[in-house]
């Protein structure tokens, strides 16, 4: 079989490719530096497939739009950058809480506030999981190279669809506006989900039907006509002061992602089996460490990576199991220690934490990592 | 000639969903209605044109004439 | 079918429940509240437009007037304050083929909201706007709004409202929409017919209703009840489009106007974007 045609693209497009390959008709969004790409693309490319873009008048709107879009029964898109990300946070709590599906795409810049627009960051990785306030899901993807934009956004449409909730893709200013050979799949290749829809009469439509963990969703269109709201709400989606049921919706929301966390959490592990000292790293700064790890290996020294695909849900397996192994972990991080708490906690003592930070607008370099996993042999 | 007795008008309040706001009362333009505490009551049946008036100003779907 | 107004002609109730969710009655307005008088014009006027039910989406975002959509039986959508324009853009494009109405009041559009607002006239999206203005913040307690008048009181204003008012037909007018009227809770019968052209109108359309809140607004102005509030709104406060043509300017000066006070046909952004996909694939 002959190698398949690979397509020179950056991140963005990728990601756009990604969106459209997943089944994305509709994008909601406001210009952002590093994003914009995302937007540019889909301008072009939406129309051609039937599909709708709008540039809506600030990034709440897009939020809002994007979900308005889904609720009318597309799989819907926005893309943004971290002060982007921070106003629209609000809306993602609604889909959260509404439980439409939608993807938000942030290509993290340096921050806070404006920062530093044209450098990288990994700095929004807890905004991902805590940004909107109130107990919630968070369901969070971070690929590090071009190839990987594309198959986890496709991914995290797949998972918004079928947990109806929405989930984000962070990657960031390095790998969005790097450009790789990428080979576009070929339709079926890769998996796509599309949301169920309810196979009971429009009467008896429950949207938060509670004898399902994710309940059937019909778009607004046709006959089911049903109620949707950020407050708290009953079966039927009206609103509810009942302590039980507030109780019930608050945990169901968050359980459904709790209770697949295994098949949400996808890793790639390097030279875990026999490693001696841990790396964990996510996103850009992933490409780094595995140079690393390869690069001290041929020396001798058994370094291991876990490189999260998943931040959220927090891959707890995967880290316990490497604590149990090595002497060290190491989090390099574009950004001054978040993950690595996370780390922390399910390390729980068992090992040593140590991380590497940079917030310089710079990557953190193969040579830092080798630097402190040498240390450590 | 007599003219056939009009037939009086049926008015129906719902007195669970009267806030007693006393807006159909005030504006019904021949003084059908009164307020009896906290709800709407039909004070001169005869007066009542069917206007429909009270029901349309009424903003809590509590009257209705027919 | 029936033309506005029929059922005081036939002197027969309208029948409002085959419109209203059942069992979701007596609805959460205070006492006096108008929101539930424009909630039945606003039926009336739908009765009337040919409309089915399930081709309504009725849109809100926060406060007390954002609470309509849930005593309706359409596909209703109760969103977050000051949005409720944005989400009301997603759902009309990605399914053109819904009447999209959107309730808000004075505070959420003109201004948590008043950015969504411009832009959502401006690109003259086909949905019916409706802007219920009582001058306060009802839901959070009495606070001043976009529209309280210079003077007045509010819980955030106890030494009187130092800020100037938004003018929201203005506004809307300014901002594209291409229709733009005004009525009054107490003018219902006039509202049911504002409403139903506002409906049919292929654009933007808004609708500002002037609407008393005699709980927060009432109370901390002097103004003892909803009557007194509406009697406002019939004698001093506003007069109609067309008496204001007859009147002598001394008259009008000072007062709101009611009626359809602007429409235009302009390019709708649905369509126009449906263009566009028809070029795009045509090349």
């Amino acid at each position: 079989m002959a190698e398949k045609k690979k397509k020179l693209l950056q991140g963005n497009e990728a990601c756009a490719e990604g969106a459209l390959y997943a089944g994305c008709r509709f994008y909601a969004g406001y210009p952002i530096t590093p994003s914009t790409e995302v937007a540019e693309m889909l301008s072009v490319r939406l129309p051609k497939v039937g599909g709708k873009f709008i540039q809506m008048e600030d990034e709440i709107a897009s939020i809002a739009a994007a979900i308005g879009g889904s609720i009318a029964g597309l799989k819907s898109l926005t893309a943004t950058s971290g002060p982007g990300f921070s106003l629209k946070q609000e809306g993602i709590g609604f889909a959260c809480m509404a439980e439409i599906p939608c993807v938000i795409v942030n290509v993290m810049r340096g921050g806070p506030s404006t920062g530093f627009p044209t450098g990288p960051s990994q700095s929004d990785v807890m905004q991902a999981k805590w940004g909107t306030h109130g107990d919630h899901p968070a369901v969070t993807l971070t690929p590090s190279t071009v190839q990987e934009i594309l198959s986890e956004t496709v991914r995290a449409f797949n998972l918004a669809e079928r947990y109806r909730t929405p989930v984000a893709v962070l990657y960031d200013e390095i790998v969005g506006h790097m450009r790789e050979p990428v080979v576009i799949p070929d339709p079926g290749e890769l998996e796509v989900v599309d949301r169920e829809g309810p196979t009971c009469s429009p009467e008896e439509y429950l949207p938060y039907d509670d004898r399902y963990d994710v309940p059937p969703f019909a778009p607004f269109k046709g006959e089911y006509r049903f109620h949707i709201t950020g407050l708290n709400h009953k079966t039927d989606g009206f609103p509810t002061n009942d302590p039980a049921i507030i109780d019930w919706g608050n945990r169901k929301i968050v359980d459904k992602i709790e209770k697949n966390r295994e098949s949400i959490c996808e890793n790639e592990a390097v030279y875990l089996d026999d490693a001696s000292i841990g790396v964990f790293s996510y996103g850009s700064i992933g490409r780094s460490a595995r140079y690393a790890v390869n690069e001290v290996r041929e020396r001798g020294v058994k370094a291991g990576l876990l490189r999260p695909l998943t931040i959220w849900p927090f891959p707890d397996g995967a880290v316990s199991e490497m604590a149990e192994n090595v002497k060290a972990i190491i989090v390099p991080e574009m950004n001054l220690g978040q993950m690595i708490h996370e780390v922390k906690r399910v390390v729980h003592g068992r090992c040593e934490v140590v991380g590497i930070n940079r917030v310089d607008g710079e990557p953190i370099h193969p040579q830092q990592i080798i630097d402190i996993i040498e240390r450590y042999s | 000639m007599v003219e056939p007795a009009k037939a009086l008008a049926d008015i129906r309040i719902d007195e669970n969903l009267c806030k007693g706001c006393s807006i159909c009362a005030d504006f019904c333009p021949t003084n059908v209605l009164e307020m009896r505490g906290s709800v709407v009551a039909v004070k001169d049946l005869e007066a009542c044109t069917k206007c429909q008036l009270c029901d349309l100003r009424c903003p809590d779907f509590a009257i209705q004439v027919y | 079918m029936s033309t506005p107004a029929t059922a005081a002609k036939k002197k027969v109730p309208f029948d409002y429940s085959g419109y209203l969710r059942a069992g979701k009655l007596p609805h959460i307005w205070c006492p006096g509240c108008g929101h539930g008088i424009v909630l039945k014009s606003l039926l009336r006027a739908i009765d009337v437009s040919g409309f089915t039910k399930d081709q309504l989406c009725m849109v809100s975002g926060i406060g007390c007037s954002s609470r309509t959509p849930g005593y309706v039986d359409f596909k209703t959508l109760h969103t977050l304050h000051g949005r409720a324009f944005s989400y009301a853009t997603g759902v009309k494009l990605a399914n053109p083929e819904l009447k999209v109405i959107v309730a808000s009041g004075d505070g959420d559009a003109l201004a948590i909201g008043g950015n969504h607002f411009i832009h959502t006239c401006r690109r003259n999206i086909d949905m019916t706007i409706l802007v219920y203005t009582n001058y306060i913040y009802g839901m959070t307690g009495g606070q001043y709004s976009p529209t309280t008048p210079q003077g007045a009181m509010a819980t955030t204003s106890r030494y009187g409202n130092i800020e100037p008012v938004f003018d929201t037909c203005e506004l809307a007018k300014a901002s594209g929409a291409t229709f733009v009227a005004r009525g009054t809770s107490y003018h219902c019968q006039e509202l049911e017919k504002i409403l139903l052209a506002a409906i049919k109108h292929k654009g933007t359309s808004v609708v500002e209703i002037i609407d008393q809140c005699p709980t927060y607004y009432g109370r901390q102005n002097k103004l003892r009840s909803a009557t007194e509030m509406m009697e406002i709104f019939e004698k001093n406060g506003t007069v109609s489009v067309k008496q204001a043509d007859r009147l002598p300017p001394e008259k009008v000066e000072g007062k709101l106007l009611r009626g359809i006070l602007y429409q235009v046909e302009r390019p709708e952004y649905c369509e126009e974007y449906d263009k566009l996909i028809e070029k795009v694939r045509g090349q």
